[in-house]
């Protein structure tokens, strides 16, 4: 056989496959199911407009109170990880060490849970507060060395020309090697931002009031009092128009990136 | 602390005794004793990995020495008393790779500095900028970002930046190495026309023309230490070692 037609031949049967599998599912699956239990239109109607007003709304809420305290924070661990002074290297170095290495729902847990018990503290803003400030310390944790990755990344020219204009350390870093750094890891932070949305799901732990939920909690509810799947479907809609918009620009950026190289 | 009235013209703008540095078990520098007076034009020259760039870097402590004394117009830069960015602000320094701010326009890579460590006012700042870029020939491009330029037109930029904190002296560190051939002349005219201005200038260089038209004198080293020095024609053209012969036959 010639090699074009064995590799013709190939692909036929990998579209055969494919076109197969498709039928035996069209086949298979039970349609009217599926709709009644996931796609439910009646079922829907009830979940608007407080899927978009408060679910969804609250998401991002506490995605941006998240991500900008984890830059904050995550800035200041950076730049701790890089200091001349020993022991605040070696404190942010065991801080992200440990935040990375545990399960984000932990840490929610214990501090909407065990810390409050164990010290007697009342969280601001209850136990989504609580939950926030544990999304916060993991994902500074993340950031911290996505930023110190960026700042490495900043040629050592650049601060050689700021420290030899008589530019000091510190005005060095937030005019030349901060601005540089933020725009290489533009892309792997928005990445971290889409983690964090995701990672909001994780709150309904902390337990939340009514007005509080986020659009994985408000979904659970209403699947559980509706005894059907379609909130889920519709959180997750939600979710996608959110996050892909996002996704899309980190391609973006990266494509941009590279031209610009 | 070093003031600026510490500061004395009548010593020489650069004294370099018995300087020493070493980068791990590698010693770069094995004992230069280098001077350049005020006004003066010197050019180092020696093969790659002579230590030229780090004797130029370690004037203004881009290099930390291991040993030695390093006197910047009789203040000595090596004391843990001296304010050395106050002494930076008075030597310019121009890299082989630019360095230019990518993230700054043409006018903010010079103004930046002036304000942050000269606490000039921005319209002083932006004057001095605007004077500077005429200077070198690119009061054109102040909105042009580095990126946008050549890099014969980076280094003017870098050249102008150098100039606008207004130093005493000017470092350069083979400015024109990693330009395209057609773009050198451009760099160098700027520099010669600095020269002529009475600069102090030390410049780490392959551009033997350059160092024989414009250099008040020369000086080559070779294995981290000063083989030889004098006036451009006599270093270049009657050199008295043999490592200096053998290093200018491969390079005329």
């Amino acid at each position: 056989m010639k090699p074009s037609t064995r590799r013709r031949l190939f692909r036929g049967v990998l579209y055969a496959i494919f076109v197969l599998a498709v039928v035996a599912v069209v086949l298979v699956a039970d349609w009217g199911t599926i709709q009644t239990n996931f796609f439910n239109p009646d079922v829907a109607a009830t979940l608007f407009p407080n899927v978009v007003l408060t679910a969804a709304k609250n998401t991002i809420v506490y995605t941006a109170i998240a991500f900008v305290g984890g830059l904050i924070f995550g800035l200041l661990l950076a730049l701790m990880k890089l200091s001349p002074v020993g022991p605040y290297r070696w404190v942010a170095t065991a801080y992200v060490e440990i935040f990375r290495g545990l399960p984000a729902l932990l840490v929610i847990f214990g501090f909407a849970f065990a810390v409050p018990i164990a010290f007697d503290w009342r969280p601001p803003g209850g136990s989504a507060g609580a939950g926030l400030i544990a999304l916060i310390v993991v994902s500074a944790a993340y950031i911290a060395e996505t930023i110190r990755a960026g700042i490495e990344a900043v040629p050592p020219g650049q601060r050689e020309a700021a420290r030899s204009l008589g530019m000091n350390p510190s005005w060095t870093m937030v005019s030349v090697v901060l601005p540089q750094a933020f725009r290489i890891i533009t892309p792997p932070l928005t990445n971290e931002l889409v983690i964090l949305i995701k990672d909001t799901s994780l709150l309904f732990i902390a337990g939340m009031a009514l007005n509080e939920r986020e659009l994985t909690t408000f979904a659970r509810d209403a699947v559980s009092q509706q005894a059907n799947a379609t909130p889920l479907m519709i959180a997750a809609l939600m979710y996608l128009i959110i996050t892909l918009p996002l996704t899309q620009l980190v391609a973006k950026l990266e494509r941009h990136n590279k031209r610009g190289r | 602390m070093a003031t600026e009235s510490s500061l004395r013209k009548d010593r020489p703008a650069i004294e370099v005794r018995g300087l020493y540095k070493s980068f791990g078990d590698n010693e770069v520098l094995k004992g230069i004793d280098f001077h350049v007076d005020q006004g003066e034009v010197v050019c180092v020259i020696g093969p790659s990995g002579s230590g030229k760039s780090t004797l130029l870097r370690c004037v203004n402590r881009l290099e930390e020495p291991t040993k030695g004394t390093i006197l910047v117009e009789g203040v000595d830069i090596t004391d843990e008393e001296t304010d050395l960015d106050k002494i930076r602000t008075r030597i310019g320094m121009v890299f082989q790779q630019f360095n230019l701010f990518p993230h700054l326009s043409v006018l903010r890579n010079l103004t930046l500095a002036q304000q942050r460590a000269k606490r000039r006012g921005k319209s002083e700042a932006v004057e001095t900028a605007r004077r500077n870029l005429a200077k070198v020939g690119l009061d054109n491009r102040e909105n042009a970002y580095p990126a946008q330029l050549s890099g014969g037109q980076q280094q003017r930029v870098a050249i102008a930046r150098a100039l606008s904190m207004n130093p005493d002296m000017m470092l350069f560190d083979e400015p024109t190495s990693a330009l395209d051939p057609e773009l050198v002349g451009d760099v160098l005219e700027v520099m010669r026309q600095l020269a002529d201005e009475g600069m102090t200038m030390m410049v780490v260089t392959h551009e033997m023309g350059f160092a024989r038209e414009v250099g008040d004198r020369v000086v080559f080293m070779d294995g981290g230490v000063v083989v030889e020095q004098g006036k451009p024609e006599d270093v270049l053209g009657n050199p008295q070692h043999e490592r200096t012969k053998a290093f200018l036959s491969k390079v005329l």
